[in-house]
């Protein structure tokens, strides 16, 4: 009888089902790492037609969250401040500086900022602004610390995940009212799990887990 | 077989070396994997929108039209916010001359309130203890008002609130982005800062005296 297949073909079976299953793992991996808003979503940082500095502005000045993003604790998203707002400080510092020209006329003539949006979810969710800062959620836990970012980056995924892990176990994340706005608050551990339970029970939170509370 | 692991290998590292690693920073907008729904055709707040013909989203009320709203209530006064009132003036009614007192009644919760907006809204110009010291004075804006000057502290409430809504020589007014009863929550604030620079010892009740250390 003669070969009819050579004799390297009887490693081949063998040779197929480890090639495929470190072809699918190479590809699982890759789909695990690359296809989640971890990759897709963090590190986004444009460019912004003025070079606003939060770190300066909020850092260095410490100047409140919320003298510019003033609509915050009433409504559901947090505006981008009128130019108005820039210019109760800038008419006055760097007055004449070239970097601001884009705010001066957008003062003058009522023309937009063509700011970028770094922040945005999908259409199909809905975020209530004003609830989460109410509760305690601050806003670190889904912008990062913003106070120190010379230019805005998008630092959290801000992923169906990523909403849920706070949604499941609030008392791990919610702080006293106070310290919202406060981009460098810290508490350890055991005082977080106390107090944390505290304002879940007293404030009688019930952080929603079903479709329609966000899906709606 | 080796073969196929170099290739295996080149690969990842060809898609790792254009990829990159989670968290580094890029310029491009996120890709949108399953972008079925992500955008829809609505109306987002702040964001271009070729509907209109100015091209915003955030359409400015047509002119001569006003919010809906409720009457606002402050002791037996109420108004709307549009209406003028000594409310929402700080002027009595037909007049020019501002009302002496805080329409609102003050206490301790409205008082906390005024502190809070104070410090958000007013501290960065007139400083926490409102002596014109805040940060931004560092930086160049010198004409900053030291709000235990006699001139300020000898104003009526009415005055105060008008400046906090519509500003006084370079401060820009608060108006659109303080809201009415926070702006004269401020003024019943900055009264008690006020007081507290001319304070004297028998202002403090007789058994908090002990707390205060010499």
């Amino acid at each position: 009888m003669s070969d009819i297949f050579p004799k390297w073909t009887n490693k081949l079976p063998l040779q197929i089902a480890v090639g495929a299953l470190l072809m699918g793992t190479a590809v699982s991996a890759g789909c695990w790492y690359y296809l989640t808003p971890k990759y897709t979503r963090v590190g986004y940082q444009p460019i912004q037609p003025v070079g606003f500095s939060h770190a300066t502005h909020a850092d260095q000045l410490g100047i409140d969250c919320r003298y510019c993003h003033n609509g915050v604790e009433k409504s559901w998203y947090s505006n981008v401040p009128a130019a108005a707002t820039c210019l109760n400080c800038h008419n006055a510092v760097l007055s004449t500086d070239p970097r601001l020209e884009l705010v001066r006329e957008s003062g003058r003539t009522g023309k937009p900022i063509p700011w970028v949006q770094v922040h945005k979810t999908p259409d199909y969710v809905y975020f209530n602004h004003s609830v989460h800062v109410a509760r305690g959620v601050s806003c670190v836990h889904c912008h990062g610390q913003v106070n120190k970012m010379d230019e805005v980056q998008h630092a959290k995924p801000l992923s169906m995940a990523f909403c849920l892990e706070c949604h499941r176990e609030p008392e791990k994340f919610i702080r006293h009212p106070k310290e919202v706005y406060n981009m460098d608050w810290a508490v350890a551990p055991e005082v977080q799990a106390n107090a944390g339970e505290r304002f879940v029970r007293e404030w009688k939170i019930e952080a929603s887990q079903n479709c329609s509370a966000c899906h709606r | 077989m080796r073969y196929f692991l170099l290739a295996l290998m080149l690969a990842t590292v060809a898609a790792v070396g254009v990829a990159g690693f989670r968290g580094t920073l890029s310029r491009k907008p996120p890709i949108e994997v399953f972008p079925d729904m992500d955008r829809q055709a609505k109306l987002r707040p702040q964001v271009p929108n070729a509907f209109f013909p100015d091209g915003r989203s955030s359409q400015l009320p047509p002119s001569g039209t006003v919010a809906r709203s409720r009457k606002m209530v402050a002791g037996n006064e109420s108004v709307y916010p549009f209406e003028e009132g000594p409310l929402t003036t700080g002027r009595i009614t037909g007049t020019t001359n501002f009302i002496e007192l805080n329409p609102f009644p003050v206490n301790v919760s409205f008082i906390a309130r005024g502190q809070d907006r104070y410090q958000i809204t007013c501290s960065p110009c007139h400083g926490a203890q409102g002596d014109g010291k805040g940060s931004i004075s560092k930086y160049g804006f010198a004409t900053i008002a030291n709000l235990h000057d006699k001139r300020i502290s000898t104003q009526p409430d009415g005055e105060l609130f008008n400046t906090v809504g519509h500003g006084k020589n370079t401060m820009s007014g608060y108006a659109s982005n303080v809201s009415i009863d926070d702006r004269w929550a401020i003024v019943a604030y900055l009264r008690a800062l006020q007081l507290s620079r001319v304070a004297v010892i028998e202002d403090v009740p007789a058994d908090k005296r002990a707390l205060l250390k010499k």
